[in-house]
């Protein structure tokens, strides 16, 4: 093959190949400000598809989520905040909808578990240490190889 | 002894954390509707039957109304359909069907071959009325008391199980385990 063929043929390969996701991508919505864009990407990736519920809404090709997708897409364009987004869904569907939970005296425990968890784990741990010292400390009976206490 | 206690307290608060969450789990992974205890959506939507006239909900006010959502693309909706057709003919409550993203033709020619249970159809092309409504997969039934408020959901197809135990009962006022 010529050098020039050669290019030619790396070429179409970069371009199917760089251009290949645009074929999987569920959704093509596009709108005018490339800030309302972001916050668009944004928010479909962090609300779910009712439907299949693994998938977040700009992942999903089935119909609700499409319907779901231009809800959002209105409300941004009418000026929405994202916040007033996720209440707006969360209020027909459910906090099940968001992707990322939000704080609620419902789930306060689960989000204070690590805390509790690690502060239980050292509590648990001092008293062994604790518990080890006292007991080297009160043993006059013998000694190890090392010769101590 | 007291070796003990501090593993056997955590294991018993672990239980009772478990207990509580499973005794909570939602049946089946379906997932309760913040709706419930809420106004129903207000609504004006064209009839099926003649687009000309609307479906409103000011109209239903200071009744019970049942407000079913179905489709002919649906295969469970066609499963519940004798069933509507049963509790259309108990004459307890006005059935108000919405049609979701449907072809109006096929709609209308269903009611035909079918039977029509619906005291009227309201028609959602766009999907939004269903969305409002927080609806995720047809059929899905919802009870709304004479105040507008939404008392009762079902998903799914309606069973006579379900309408003898939670919709009879909340309509005719008669007394019912919990509520």
């Amino acid at each position: 093959m010529t050098r020039a063929g050669l290019a030619r043929v790396t070429g179409a390969w970069a371009i199917a190949l760089g251009t290949a996701h645009l074929a999987w991508s569920v959704d093509t919505t596009q709108l005018p400000d490339p800030r309302l864009q972001a916050r668009y990407v944004t928010l479909t990736h962090e609300l779910r598809c009712m439907q299949c519920q693994n998938e977040s809404l700009a992942d999903s090709p089935v119909d609700l989520a499409a319907d779901l997708r231009r809800q959002v897409r209105d409300m941004l364009l009418a000026g929405k905040s994202d916040d007033e987004v996720r209440d707006w869904m969360a209020a027909r569907y459910g906090d099940f909808i968001l992707f990322r939970p939000r704080y609620s005296w419902r789930n306060a425990w689960l989000w204070g578990a690590p805390a509790t968890l690690l502060l239980l784990g050292a509590l648990v741990s001092w008293r062994v240490v604790r518990q080890r010292t006292t007991l080297l400390a009160t043993d006059h009976d013998v000694l190890d190889e090392d010769g101590r206490p | 002894m007291n070796r003990f206690l501090l593993p056997l307290g955590i294991f018993a608060l672990l239980a009772v954390v478990l207990a509580i969450g499973i005794r909570h789990s939602p049946d089946k992974g379906l997932i309760a509707s913040p709706l419930l205890g809420k106004p129903a959506p207000q609504f004006s939507l064209p009839d099926l039957a003649d687009p000309a006239r609307q479906v409103r909900s000011a109209d239903l006010r200071g009744r019970w109304y049942l407000f079913n959502v179905w489709g002919t693309w649906c295969g469970e909706c066609r499963a519940e359909h004798d069933m509507l057709l049963k509790a259309h003919r108990a004459n307890l409550l006005p059935i108000i069907g919405l049609d979701w993203k449907d072809e109006e033709g096929n709609a209308r020619s269903w009611l035909t071959q079918l039977g029509n249970p619906y005291d009227s159809v309201a028609v959602d092309a766009s999907g939004r009325e269903a969305i409002d409504w927080g609806v995720y997969a047809a059929p899905e039934t919802f009870l709304v008391n004479p105040h507008g408020i939404i008392v009762f959901k079902h998903l799914g197809a309606l069973t006579d199980e379900t309408w003898a135990r939670e919709i009879v009962p909340r309509v005719t006022g008669a007394p019912q385990k919990g509520s």
